[in-house]
């Protein structure tokens, strides 16, 4: 939402370089989620919404603990709450903030066919410009997390800015500072890797998780935010956390191949239909041309 | 369609009533202009089409009402024009000699009707093409409305639409490389609506018999 004074190291639809690339260095900033140590108390929630000021959201009650089945445009954090029976018939009643990841190969931006409205600033945060955002729902298609939302009435699409204000500030995120058990963690990505990796050591080691591990899924070049999971080898367990995410292969098809083949086809086609006119020139040149000479044969 | 009305001064025969020009106009003029702001969400080296063609954000709003526009002029040249797009057999003969059409050994062609198995083949082209885009556009445009919105069918309708779009870009090609450039005189069958008979005489002859009728001599 603020451009702030960071820097961008990708724009989404942008033709040439740019501006400004590689001419400074910045840390990877990284939210770290334990949701082993998250209670679902749903601060993060209020905060987020507080603090980016968005419109009143009305709730749906399904008989469970969560605000609402998924985050919405105007509601870009959300806790899902999940149960789960192990093997040994004990219950793991899990507890996942979910938002955008920002991926650092994001696939919402590769998907955007409009110059600027998504951008990614040297720090990884994926921001979406609405000013620039024309409504056309690529992004969406483009996410393997189902997290950019459309409002359908200014048709611009919002979601998690990974606090981008505070950020370039010197602040963590909003929801970082409302975590009353300190499960919600933010810094560079090699530090919260290190920590998130000695919680699953811990976990594995001293409690009764062997699979406990880290998720930070390589097939989108790794994440700007990583949890720490009870069950590393299972992540669908947590409201469907995809276990190898990757951008989907339709939006590789189409920005790839299709692509390259509908460019090739389209100027193929147009010098094909120049060099076809300078060989052969138009059917015939004058009317008086046309006509039919005399025997019936046509010229 | 034997019609002496179609015969008129001057050695021209009309090909083109005044409804079918203006229909045809609608679905180009639509047609461009779903190709400019479409080639501009197409590719950021043409992003700027958006620009001029009322800005990024207009573009895509005016893109979906266009292809309304453009699908129903599709649709209004379906009722007017299908009878006359049905495959013959001189159109499979025309297919095997498309080698002599595209070198202009036009005298090697098996006959045509009002149209050639070419022209036929744009129109089915256009048609189903047009269908494609409208499903896949629509749906795109506002899933919210379709019950069974998901985002596979999203992910599969703009690949559907985009290949759809460039099937038509390259009939688009040819066809206006055909009506401008090779067959001349075509191009003021859709503005004044009439071609020559010398025109008529050797791009469509069936065509040219059927409107003159066997009795009736061409009036000059
Ligand atoms: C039939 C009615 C049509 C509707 C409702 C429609 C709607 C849409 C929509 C909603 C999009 C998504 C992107 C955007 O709007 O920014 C789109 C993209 C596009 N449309 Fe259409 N459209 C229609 C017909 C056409 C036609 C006839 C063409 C032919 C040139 C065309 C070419 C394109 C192209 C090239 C794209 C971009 C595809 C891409 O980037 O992969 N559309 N259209
Ligand atoms: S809807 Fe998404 S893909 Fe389309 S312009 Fe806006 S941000 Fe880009
Ligand atoms: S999680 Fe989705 S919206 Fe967020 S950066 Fe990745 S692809 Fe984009």
């Amino acid at each position: 939402m603020s451009q702030a004074t960071l820097r961008v190291q990708k724009i989404s639809g942008h033709a040439g370089s740019i501006p400004g690339q590689d001419t400074q260095r910045e840390y990877t900033v990284c939210k770290f989620i334990d949701t082993t140590t998250c209670i679902g108390c749903k601060a993060c929630e209020v905060a987020c919404v507080e603090w980016n000021d968005l419109p009143f959201s009305e709730t749906v009650f399904d008989n469970t603990y969560q605000t609402m089945p998924e985050t919405r445009w105007n509601y870009w954090n959300l806790i899902l709450f999940n149960e789960h029976e192990r093997e040994d018939g004990s219950l793991l009643w899990l507890m996942r903030k979910n938002q955008c990841m920002h991926c650092a190969e994001p696939g919402c931006l590769a998907a955007c066919p409009a110059d600027g409205a998504i951008v990614q600033y040297t720090n990884g945060i994926v921001d979406f410009q609405q000013a620039n955002c024309i409504g056309c729902g690529y992004c969406i298609t483009g996410c393997p997390f189902d997290i950019p939302k459309m409002n359908p009435k200014t048709h611009r699409v919002f979601k998690c800015t990974l606090c981008t204000d505070r950020v370039s500030e010197g602040l963590e995120p909003a929801c970082i500072k409302s975590c009353p058990t300190g499960c919600l963690h933010f810094g560079t990505k090699d530090d919260m890797k290190e920590l998130a990796e000695s919680r699953a050591k811990q976990l594995r080691d001293h409690s009764n998780f062997p699979n406990a591990g880290v998720y930070d899924p390589p097939g989108v070049g790794g994440t700007g935010v990583i949890y720490v999971l009870h069950d590393a080898s299972n992540p669908e367990i947590y409201g469907g956390l995809p276990k190898n995410p990757h951008v989907p292969w339709s939006v590789k098809l189409w920005k790839g191949p299709l692509k390259w083949l509908g460019n090739v086809a389209m100027i193929g086609g147009l010098v094909g239909l120049f060099v076809h006119y300078l060989r052969y020139g138009p059917k015939a040149r004058e009317e008086e041309d046309l006509a039919i000479k005399p025997g019936g044969g046509r010229t | 369609m034997s019609h002496p009305q179609q015969i008129i001064p001057h050695g021209h025969v009309l090909r083109y009533t005044l409804r079918e020009r203006l229909v045809h106009w609608i679905a180009g003029v639509s047609y461009v202009y779903l190709l400019g702001t479409g080639l501009a969400f197409w590719s950021p080296w043409l992003f700027w089409l958006a620009a001029a063609l009322g800005g990024a954000q207009v573009s895509r709003t005016l893109h979906s009402w266009a292809g309304l526009i453009f699908v129903g002029a599709v649709w209004y040249m379906y009722v007017m024009w299908a009878p006359q797009m049905k495959h013959t057999d001189d159109d499979r003969r025309w297919w095997k000699a498309l080698k002599y059409y595209s070198t202009n050994q036009d005298e090697k062609m098996p006959p045509a009707g009002r149209y050639n198995a070419g022209q036929k083949f744009l129109f089915w082209g256009f048609f189903w093409c047009s269908l494609l885009l409208l499903l896949s556009g629509v749906f795109l445009w506002a899933p919210q409305y379709f019950a069974w919105h998901s985002l596979l069918a999203m992910r599969i309708a703009v690949l559907v639409h985009a290949s759809a779009a460039l099937f038509t870009i390259g009939l688009f090609m040819i066809h206006l490389y055909m009506g401008i450039f090779a067959e001349r005189g075509a191009f003021g069958s859709v503005i004044r609506g009439d071609v020559s008979i010398a025109f008529a005489k050797r791009y469509h002859p069936t065509w040219y018999k059927e409107i003159v009728g066997e009795s009736s001599s061409p009036r000059k």
